[in-house]
């Protein structure tokens, strides 16, 4: 174990960040060196629990106290191996997880937890450095070809895993770069996307083949490539968003947000945006619609087009300032957070409903009318509803509204209504354990879970991998996080 | 079927028999049995026999009273007797009554037959025995029917009261004495087996108590009280004998056996042997080996078997005793064979003593366990102890040349002025009176003589080889490994990352096996859904109440690791060739050493190795099959001469796996004893499996001879290139590190049960498995006890092909990696835990936001286990019952107060979590337990707001740890802990740093300074000394029941029924795996069995013994819900104890991180600054006990019980679930834990009588009327008292008169005066408090000054005694154990252990036994005379002063925690005030010589102090401030 008495000495650290001026001015991510030793430092807050809460915390089973062990034993190797065998992104993770094993941590009971995350990405990146990291093609094919389709966590864990169980992969990715949700919605300033084009040239070194611009259920035949393939992954994610169908929904200036970031990212990328299609934040009242880190994103991309106010909203009530009573620990917490985002300038309301977007007279958005609105819990049934306050309607003015209020489900049009795969009630792909209806299709990702983190995409991909590798081998040697190999029948 | 039905002895109808014998339907095993006793004899040195002698032989054997027991009925003994020479002048005149003529003596011989009460079956008996008579070459003179008054006899001995003659045989054709006695001694074998072979149903009433020309046994199913009467041959004048060996019995058991009371034929045991299978075993396998002159082949074969199964250990001993002596050997020679003294590591023994027993290692190994054993064969008479001393023995001397040998001083009241020596016997050493010779042989010259009677050193020197003597191999020997054998081998072998990060490589780095904390609860290998290692099967037993555990560090001395490889040879004609074998320090072979052994080249040794592999292609019957083979192989290479096997499981490849090594070895091991083989190779095993301490004692423990753990080695050379131990060592030096950490754990498994040499280990089988199926048992591990039946050999083969098929999978792994194991700390992929972290979190918010329905779905999670079993409860279910209205069911308040939370002591958690636990069982009426660390006086005073955090229930463990006579006034209840279920049969530690001015107060110790809890309790090695601490504690709090608690294993029924009967209130059946504060890891995982097995066993047990309703059961381990309650009730506890999880309520984690004193939420550290944060609520604590008494009456409703009373022990309301489909545990058989003894009626099943204590006419109540005056007034008062031996625990109950009243202040020094003349019973002036001075005039048993909490004891001679008293025993074993504070002046010698563990009195003594001192942590001794080896070992406290007039101390001391300081002027003065005191008060002429001649005799005093100790002081002494810190809080009252 790492120290045992480091928590008792140690406070937690986390790296700086760049002055808000400085940063705002620049798409890149927002913290500063941190040096090896302080990041040793804060690996020997790690108490090697009895029952590591935040290796139950974390989707993907990540064995915390063991890689926080090599670390304080400076053993960046063994490190690295430790956060691979669940991890197969631990950069992706170790910059944009909202990190739920720090919630669950035990030292989190009294007392800062540990710097988990932060521990993370430092080993991936001490990895990548140092040159742990290369090309591991597996050594024998088994001449299975597997299709996936999306390259979004989900997608790239699962071709990732299948590829080392010796599998020919071939990604289908209907936009022109890789990464999606990873590439097209979080914005640089969270995760530079040089980090995802290492990982896949890495994945392509391996032996996975990359098919850009092939939109599977459009130009790529969706049942010809179940045939062809002897097992088809759907990780297309959870692409449709949430509208809000209020009055002035139709008026220029009121987006999706996804539309927004995608955009940007693209734009960050170096790709030319059809001029009228632009959507820029730049001198103009921005209202993002919605609390949740996609909205935080929308207001750090505002704040560097140099919008000239940025308003967050969010229905919901404001959270506690710390951990409420109804998520004790080790449960993630219900709390008001604040993001590098928010820090960056913005106003934050709560409990305010959007009652109407108001345009001018060439149907562009000039503002918003809002209200305030009070939740109240229904004692018999439990059912939380709200009130609209008398009198606190208002106006804002507003250039630039953006949805940000999640998305419903993945896009049916197209391939999966080609394949005919069953749908659940919400409208996600229906599984059981990951196979879909069709022998051969297999689902991961938010396409089955709907929308959800990162962190679970990876989880689900991997799992997924484990699945397909069953089927087609009669068994796999791939790993399953909750299942140990020495468990028998 | 058995595989094994064939060929070799057993046949499969023997195999049923046994196996229905040990299975019968509950879990209750006749042949754990246990008896201890008191014993002793008289004997006339001149030969005179006289009369007299079977008298007084009688009355010290009713004197012994108090050392034997009574079952159910009081006028049902557990057997008493008495062995006396033939009274041939008695029988000759009743011979011509009857109408023969007995020729004259040593012409015939007697026979004392117990015939079938059942005519016919009789006659048959009598008719055969005739026959045999007569084919032996005797004529028969005739039987007499032995007179006996049974009128005083308890119905259920009365019941199979045998029918007593005695029979009269003389040789037709003269013989010498010897070869009579040898001839009679085969007719009586051969009668009795042909017997019982003709008719099997006599084997309980047939039976030969002797059958000998010189002595005769008179004994039965007795009270010493009633064996008088009942003989009237007895007390006829003419019958007379110069010897009589008596014996009285405390058994465990209440089912009468007429023939298992003693003396045997040549001896009479106190004591238990723990190695007792392996004895047999290894007996069996040495009977084949057999030749003697004086046997014939003939002969021999009449006499086999010469021993059994059928017989108690000491039986089974007195046999193999016989059959030495008879053949040629001494009895004290055949005695050194069998119990040798420690000799191994005692540098002061004489070199051809030494020879003699390094040559006899190889015809014996030792019967080793507590003993004392008198002995006879009507000649010789003596009495030995085993090498440890545990058990007393004292002896007398008269000038008439009597000589008085007992378990106790006093037992024969005599005129002291006629005393000539008064001794007790030490440790190791025999006493010897020679009839014929008419006198007393000393042990050196006894021994010196048998020694040297043949050339033992010569035959070792040119015969005995060591490892270094062979020659290197040629071939390169390979530790390491490369990368990708080393991952097949550790997934062949079951590696997982714990392996590797938490057993070897601590083991290397902290030289020891890895510690843990907070007990375990994962499933158990039966259980677990993950490949088990098959040693996880085997459960570690343990000694508890009939038999100590030793001390492997602090006793050492008395410990060894030595093996040897060869092959046995006749034992009975000593030789040069027995000599003939390989020496090894230690069983842990390096590669290099196996490979010498494999190449060995040489006339006397010849060594082959046997694959042990099997196909792994998964087919059925394969692994059987491969048994089959090996054992095959094993037995034509044996027969072939090969005296070495090696079995190896390196030939596993791709397509054969490994047979497990445990299976393989058991196998062999037990096929060559079966074929009669055994004895003539020894077993090595090389194999990859074995890596834990507990792997290398199951090897061990069923036979093999040493071990290279192949694996191991290489796994730790992986561990250090990788740079995870120290760069320090060498590869070499890691591996000399793992070698001796595993012999220290070795050690410590051995210890926990009582043994001190490997050798005895050696096929001991000492475990009983769990899961595991009679064929595997039968064929492999025969005698385990196994009673739950379980996985077959097909089950062991699918685990270890699930290992074989990672080792070499059918495709490339992605990721090789190992598997978490999960066991030690929980794991998303690691073994099942029942806390993890659904369950805290369900726990912790129920409680804290009082939601039952949350608590409900926390126990849905514990109970639910059809998933993933855990517990043996998890397979069981209710049957529908009728229910009852819940309104019915008595309260939840009521239920409430059958809670205890565990013992946890101060120290080993906060105060504020101690606390908390305290108040909150106040408030709902139930207990808490102080642990074992005392408490803060400050506690038992109730708090303002009527909260009180006294804890009802005060433990008494072997460290007594501020055990004062306050302590236990302040008690509901005293709880005697004789083992915990994470570490049964282990002491403990507190290290220095954790004892800090609190703890250290409370404890009555110096802060600063470490504390060892010794793995026995000093005062019990035995029942009957469990017996008497419980007598004690009842004198010291008449108010408090007295709770004995236990640890389940095999036999704690037994042991449950025998603490009954030693008058225990309550017994406490503890699992295997509750929770601690610091334990090896392989003692938590290994040691013990589930409550479940322990409580039916103790309820059924109890039960049928007719003394369930004398005891309260409780029990306790992983207790978490309603129904784990209600399932506790059903089995038979009326009681449940609750640690852990009432801990996670408070809010802890499960860290697992107790013994490193960081717990990050206040609760089992001391650090202040974590303390803080310590956030625990009795409320919280209440919420949970509420819940669990509501979810149980919601049970209690639906089964139909109105009552938990009436609920008690109805198992048939459970059953086994019925929908297991696990493939692994459905095979398990729940059925004897779900059997209900059937008995009428009138017999109790829950607690209902109250135990008679014995109380009610003691001695104290005399005394505390006469010191009324002292009590009421605080005037002073005197008296003096007559006291004989059986007067125990003299003052106890006065001064809990005292402590009461005055509290922790007492009376001031000398207000009770009082005198004593005689001799004093055990515990004389135990737990003494302040105010009352003792003297006692004559002398005193074992127990002297036990708990003494500030009175004053003086002890002298007799006034008409005329020996020297520094040279005579004065007063017995184990004085001052756990003393706090006192006074004592001792005018003669004391015992073995003096002070041990003495925290706080000043004594002087002049001369004292071995082990002085021992875990002394305060106080001040001086020894004006001789002291015994090992003084001040484990002492990490207070002084000693050691007068050394011989100079010889230095070698007798144990230096490992104490320095001989340099004498300051103040210490001198301090020393001389003490010298001077003891002069006053006894007016020693020892001290007076001193003090004449102080100037020149104080040099030669020597201070003996601890290092540690001194450190402390004079840090204290730098630092005055925290001197002053140390204020007496408990003296809230005080005398003015």
């Amino acid at each position: 174990m790492a120290d045992p008495k480091g928590f008792l000495n140690i406070t937690r650290e986390l790296p700086g960040k760049r002055d808000i001026k400085e940063r705002v001015a620049d798409y890149q991510e927002l913290y500063v060196e941190f040096s090896e030793e302080k990041t040793i430092k804060q690996a020997a807050r790690c108490m090697d629990c009895g029952i590591p809460f935040c290796h139950n915390g974390c989707p993907l089973g990540n064995i915390i106290p063991e890689f926080n062990d090599a670390v304080y034993e400076e053993d960046w190797v063994t490190a690295y191996d430790i956060l691979s065998s669940t991890n197969n992104f631990p950069e992706f993770t170790g910059r944009i997880c909202p990190a739920p094993c720090e919630s669950a941590c035990v030292l989190g009971i009294n007392q800062p937890p540990v710097a988990i995350e932060h521990i993370e990405k430092s080993i991936a990146e001490t990895a990548f450095e140092k040159g742990f990291i290369r090309p591991e093609p597996p050594t024998t094919r088994t001449g299975k070809k597997i299709a996936i389709v999306g390259s979004g966590p989900a997608g790239l864990a699962a071709a990732a895993q299948l590829n080392k169980a010796g599998h020919f992969v071939t990604v289908f990715e209907r936009n022109t770069r890789i990464g999606g949700l990873l590439r097209y919605g979080i914005p640089d300033f969270k995760l530079e996307k040089w980090v995802v084009e290492r990982r896949v040239a890495l994945m392509e070194a391996e032996g996975i083949k990359f098919k850009v611009n092939s939109n599977v259920g459009e130009n790529v035949d969706a049942k010809k490539l179940v045939q062809d393939f002897d097992a088809v992954v759907l990780t297309g994610g959870s692409t449709v968003p949430r509208d809000l169908p209020i009055k002035g929904r139709e008026l220029n200036g009121v987006h999706f947000a996804m539309d927004f970031l995608d955009q940007n990212n693209k734009r960050v990328a170096g790709d030319r945006i059809l001029k009228e299609a632009a959507i820029l934040a730049t001198d103009k009242n921005v209202l993002v619609i919605g609390g949740g880190d996609t909205g935080s994103d929308c207001v750090g991309t505002s704040n560097r087009h140099k919008a000239t106010s940025v308003t967050q909203i969010e229905l919901l009530s404001k959270p506690p300032e710390s951990r409420s009573e109804e998520t004790p620990w080790p449960l993630w917490p219900m709390m008001l957070r604040t993001s590098t985002s928010h820090e960056e300038g913005c106003e934050r309301e709560w409990a305010i409903l959007t009652e109407e977007f108001i345009g001018d007279e060439n149907g562009n958005l000039k503002a918003v009318k809002l209200v305030n609105i009070e939740w109240k819990k229904d004692q018999t049934t439990g059912r939380n509803s709200f009130v609209k306050q008398a009198g606190s309607e208002r106006e804002i003015p507003c250039e630039l509204a953006l949805l940000a209020i999640g998305f419903v489900h993945p896009q049916h049009k197209g391939m999966l209504e080609q394949l005919g795969v069953e749908l659940t009630d919400r409208g996600n792909v229906k599984d059981n354990k990951y196979q879909t209806n069709l022998d051969n299709v297999f689902v991961a990702g938010d396409m089955r879970r709907g929308q959800s983190l990162v962190v679970w995409a990876i989880s689900e991909g991997r799992e997924a991998a484990k699945a397909v590798d069953e089927y087609l081998m009669g068994e796999s040697m791939l790993e399953g996080k909750n299942d140990s190999k020495l468990i028998h029948a | 079927m058995s595989i094994f039905s064939i060929k070799g002895k057993w046949s499969s109808n023997e195999f049923n028999l046994i196996y229905m014998k040990q299975q019968q339907k509950g879990l209750y095993v006749p042949s754990m049995e246990k008896d201890s006793c008191g014993t002793g004899f008289i004997a006339n040195l001149n030969g005179i026999k006289s009369h007299k002698v079977i008298e007084d032989a009688l009355t010290m054997l009713q004197n012994m009273e108090h050392r034997g027991a009574c079952g159910c009925e009081e006028n049902t003994g557990d057997g008493a007797g008495i062995l006396i020479q033939i009274p041939h002048d008695f029988f000759k005149k009743k011979a011509k009554g009857i109408g023969f003529v007995l020729p004259e003596f040593g012409k015939y011989g007697v026979g004392m037959v117990f015939f079938p009460q059942d005519k016919i079956l009789r006659e048959q008996c009598r008719f055969l025995l005739n026959d045999y008579i007569d084919e032996l070459g005797f004529e028969l003179l005739g039987y007499r029917k032995v007179p006996t008054h049974n009128e005083e006899i308890g119905p259920s001995a009365l019941a199979v009261e045998p029918k007593m003659e005695q029979v009269f045989v003389a040789p037709k054709t003269a013989m010498d004495p010897k070869k009579l006695e040898r001839t009679l001694y085969i007719l009586r074998k051969f009668a009795t087996h042909k017997i019982f072979t003709t008719y099997p149903e006599v084997k309980n009433d047939f039976y030969i108590t002797s059958f000998s020309y010189k002595t005769i046994v008179y004994k039965g199913q007795m009270t010493t009280w009633q064996v008088r009467p009942y003989y009237s041959d007895l007390h006829d004048e003419d019958c007379t004998s110069a010897i009589a060996l008596i014996h009285s019995r405390f058994s465990t058991n209440t089912v009468p056996r007429w023939k298992l009371a003693q003396p045997f034929r040549y001896v009479a045991h106190n004591g238990e042997i723990n190695t007792i299978m392996g004895n047999l075993n290894w007996w069996k396998s040495k009977a084949d080996l057999l030749e003697s002159s004086l046997f014939s082949k003939d002969e021999l074969e009449k006499l086999d078997p010469i021993c059994g199964e059928n017989l108690s250990d000491s039986g089974n001993f007195d046999n193999v005793l016989e059959f030495l002596v008879l053949g040629g050997r001494s009895i004290p020679e055949a005695l050194m064979m069998m119990i040798p003294e420690a000799w191994q590591n005692d540098e002061d023994m004489p070199d051809y003593k030494k020879a003699f027993y390094e040559y006899h290692k190889t015809l014996m190994e030792p019967w080793d366990g507590p003993a004392s054993i008198c002995f006879t064969d009507g000649i010789l008479v003596g009495a030995t102890l085993d090498r440890n001393g545990l058990r007393p023995s004292r002896f007398t001397l008269l000038d008439d040349g009597t000589l008085i040998v007992a378990s106790e001083a006093g037992a024969l009241e005599i005129d002291q002025s006629k005393v000539v020596q008064k001794g007790r016997l030490q440790p190791g050493r025999m006493l010897i009176a020679d009839l014929e010779e008419h006198r007393i042989i000393t042990d050196e010259e006894l021994k010196e003589t048998i020694c040297k009677r043949k050339p033992y050193r010569e035959w070792l020197d040119q015969n005995r080889l060591t490892l270094e003597d062979l020659p290197s191999p040629q071939e390169k020997v390979r530790r390491s490994m490369d990368k990708a054998s080393l991952y097949r081998g550790h997934q062949l072998y079951g590696y997982t990352k714990e392996d590797m990060t938490m057993i070897l490589g601590p083991m290397v780095s902290l030289k020891k096996d890895p510690i843990g904390s907070m007990g375990t609860d994962t499933p158990l290998a039966a259980l677990s859904n993950q490949a088990q290692h098959l040693a996880n099967y085997f459960k570690q037993l343990f000694a508890q109440v009939t038999n100590p555990p030793i001390d492997p560090i602090r006793e050492r001395p008395v410990m060894s690791l030595f093996a040897m490889l060869g092959g046995a040879r006749n034992i009975l004609e000593p030789g040069p060739d027995n000599a003939k074998f390989i020496h090894l320090d230690h069983p842990v072979l390096t590669n290099e050493s196996i490979a010498k052994i494999k190449h060995i080249y040489h006339k006397d040794f010849k060594a082959t190795t046997i694959n042990a592999v099997f196909e792994a292609d998964g087919q059925a019957g394969r692994l059987e099959a491969a048994i089959k083979h090996i054992c095959g192989s094993a037995e034509a290479l044996v027969r072939k001469g090969h005296n070495i096997l090696v079995i190896s499981d390196r030939a596993a490849n791709s397509k054969f796996a490994p047979i497990p090594s445990l299976l393989a070895t058991g196998a062999i091991h037990h096929h060559l004893i079966k074929t009669g083989l055994r004895g003539s190779t020894s077993l090595v095993i090389e194999s990859g499996d074995t890596r834990e301490t507990h792997h290398f004692a199951t090897l061990i423990g069923f036979g093999a001879s040493a071990v290279n753990p192949y694996m191991a080695y290489a796994s730790i050379s992986n561990l250090l290139q990788k740079g995870a131990i120290d760069k320090q060592y060498t590869l070499d030096d890691c591996i000399a590190i793992y070698q001796k950490a595993i012999g220290k754990g070795l050690l410590k498994i051995m210890s926990k049960i009582g043994i001190s040499t490997l050798q005895s280990y050696q096929g001991a089988q000492i475990f009983e498995a769990l899961g595991i199926n009679k064929e595997v048992i039968f064929a492999c591990f025969k005698g385990t006890v196994s009673r739950i039946e379980g996985m077959g050999f097909d089950g062991i083969a699918k685990e270890t092909i699930i290992k074989h098929s990672l080792a070499y999978p059918s495709a490339p792994v992605p990721n090789p990696r190992l598997e978490v194991g999960g066991v030690f700390q929980w794991k998303r992929r690691g073994e099942y835990h029942l806390f993890n972290p659904q369950t805290i979190h369900l726990l912790q918010h129920a409680t804290s936001k009082n939601n039952y329905e949350t608590y409900k779905k926390f126990a849905v999670l514990i109970n639910d286990q059809l998933e993933q079993a855990c517990t043996l409860r998890g397979l069981m279910d209710f049957r529908k019952g009728s229910p009852v209205s819940i309104d019915e069911v008595e309260s939840v308040e009521n239920i409430m107060k059958r809670f205890v939370t565990g013992a946890m002591s101060f120290g080993s958690i906060s105060h504020e979590a101690h606390s908390t636990l305290a108040i909150a069982m106040n408030r709902i009426g139930g207990k808490s337990n102080s642990g074992e660390g005392g408490e803060d006086a400050i506690r038992f005073e109730k708090k303002e707001n009527g909260d009180w955090e006294r804890s009802a229930t005060k433990q008494v463990a072997s460290g007594r740890f501020g055990v004062t006579s306050y302590y236990l006034a302040n008690a509901e209840e005293l709880q005697i802990k004789m083992a915990q279920g994470a570490k049964p049969g282990e002491g403990g530690q507190l290290p220095g740093h954790k004892v800090d001015e609190w703890i250290g107060r409370v404890r009555h110790s110096t802060p600063g300074v470490g504390l060892i809890s010794p793995p026995p309790h000093h005062d019990i090695y035995s029942i009957e000394d469990l017996a008497q601490l419980i007598f004690d504690l009842k004198n010291a709090n008449r108010a408090a029941r007295i709770n004995v608690k236990l640890v389940s294993k095999a036999g704690v029924g037994i042991i449950a029924s025998g603490v009954a009967k030693a008058h225990a209130d309550a017994i406490l059946i503890s699992g295997h795996d509750g929770g601690t504060g610091a334990s090896p890891l392989s003692s938590i995982r290994h040691a013990g069995l589930p409550w479940e097995l322990g409580l039916a066993e103790s309820h059924q047990t109890l039960v049928k013994n007719k003394l369930r309703d004398r005891v309260t059961l409780q029990t306790d381990g992983q207790i978490r819900t309603g129904k784990d309650i209600a399932i506790a009730t059903l089995l038979g506890a009326e009681e449940w104890g609750i640690a852990t999880a009432a801990l996670v309520v408070e809010g802890c984690i499960l860290m697992r991180k107790c013994h490193l004193n960081t717990c990050p939420v206040g609760i089992a550290t001391q650090n202040p600054e974590l303390r803080k944060l310590y956030n625990g609520k009795v409320e919280h604590v209440i919420n949970y006990f509420r819940f669990l008494a509501m979810d149980m009456r919601e049970i209690m409703a639906n089964l139909g019980f109105k009552t938990v009373n009436e609920m008690v022990g109805k198992v048939e309301s459970l059953k086994m679930k019925s929908n297991i489909n696990n493939w692994k545990y459905k095979q398990l058989d729940l059925s004897p834990i779900l059997y209900k003894e059937s008995v009428d009626e009138t017999v109790g099943l829950f607690k209902k009588v109250a135990q008679d204590h014995g109380i009610d006419e003691i001695l104290d109540r005399k005394l505390i009327n006469y010191a009324k005056p002292a009590l009421e007034e605080g005037q002073s008062v005197s008296s003096i008292f007559k006291i004989i031996n059986t007067d125990r625990a003299v003052g106890t109950m006065l001064s809990n008169e005292i402590s009461k009243k005055y509290k922790g202040v007492g009376l001031p020094k000398g207000t009770i005066e009082f005198r004593f003349r005689g001799s004093a019973g055990q515990s004389f002036g135990a737990f003494g408090a302040k105010g009352i001075e003792f003297t006692l005039e004559g002398e005193a048993n074992d127990y002297f000054g036990k708990g003494l909490s500030g009175g004053t004891l003086i002890v002298v001679p007799d006034r008409n005694a005329t020996f020297v008293p520094n040279e005579n025993i004065i007063v017995g074993n184990v004085a001052f154990y756990g003393a706090t504070s006192g006074e004592a002046y001792i005018k003669g010698m004391a015992g073995e252990r003096f002070a041990v563990r003495n925290s706080g009195v000043k004594a002087v003594v002049e001369g004292i036994g071995d082990h002085g001192c021992e875990y002394m942590t305060g106080g001040l001794i001086v020894v004006l005379g001789d002291t015994g080896k090992n003084f001040a070992a484990g002492m990490s406290g207070g002084t000693a002063y050691v007068y050394d007039a011989k100079k010889d101390f230095k070698d007798k001391c144990n230096m490992e925690m104490v320095e001989f300081d340099k004498i300051s002027k103040e210490n001198y003065k301090t020393l001389q005030t003490l010298v001077r005191n003891h002069f006053s008060c006894t007016s020693s002429n020892v001290a007076l010589d001193i003090l004449n001649d102080w100037e020149k005799a104080k040099k030669r005093f020597i201070k003996v102090m601890p290092t540690d100790y001194k450190r402390v002081l004079e840090q204290n002494k730098s630092n005055k401030k925290s001197a002053i810190k140390k204020t007496v809080v408990a003296a809230s009252i005080k005398w003015s």
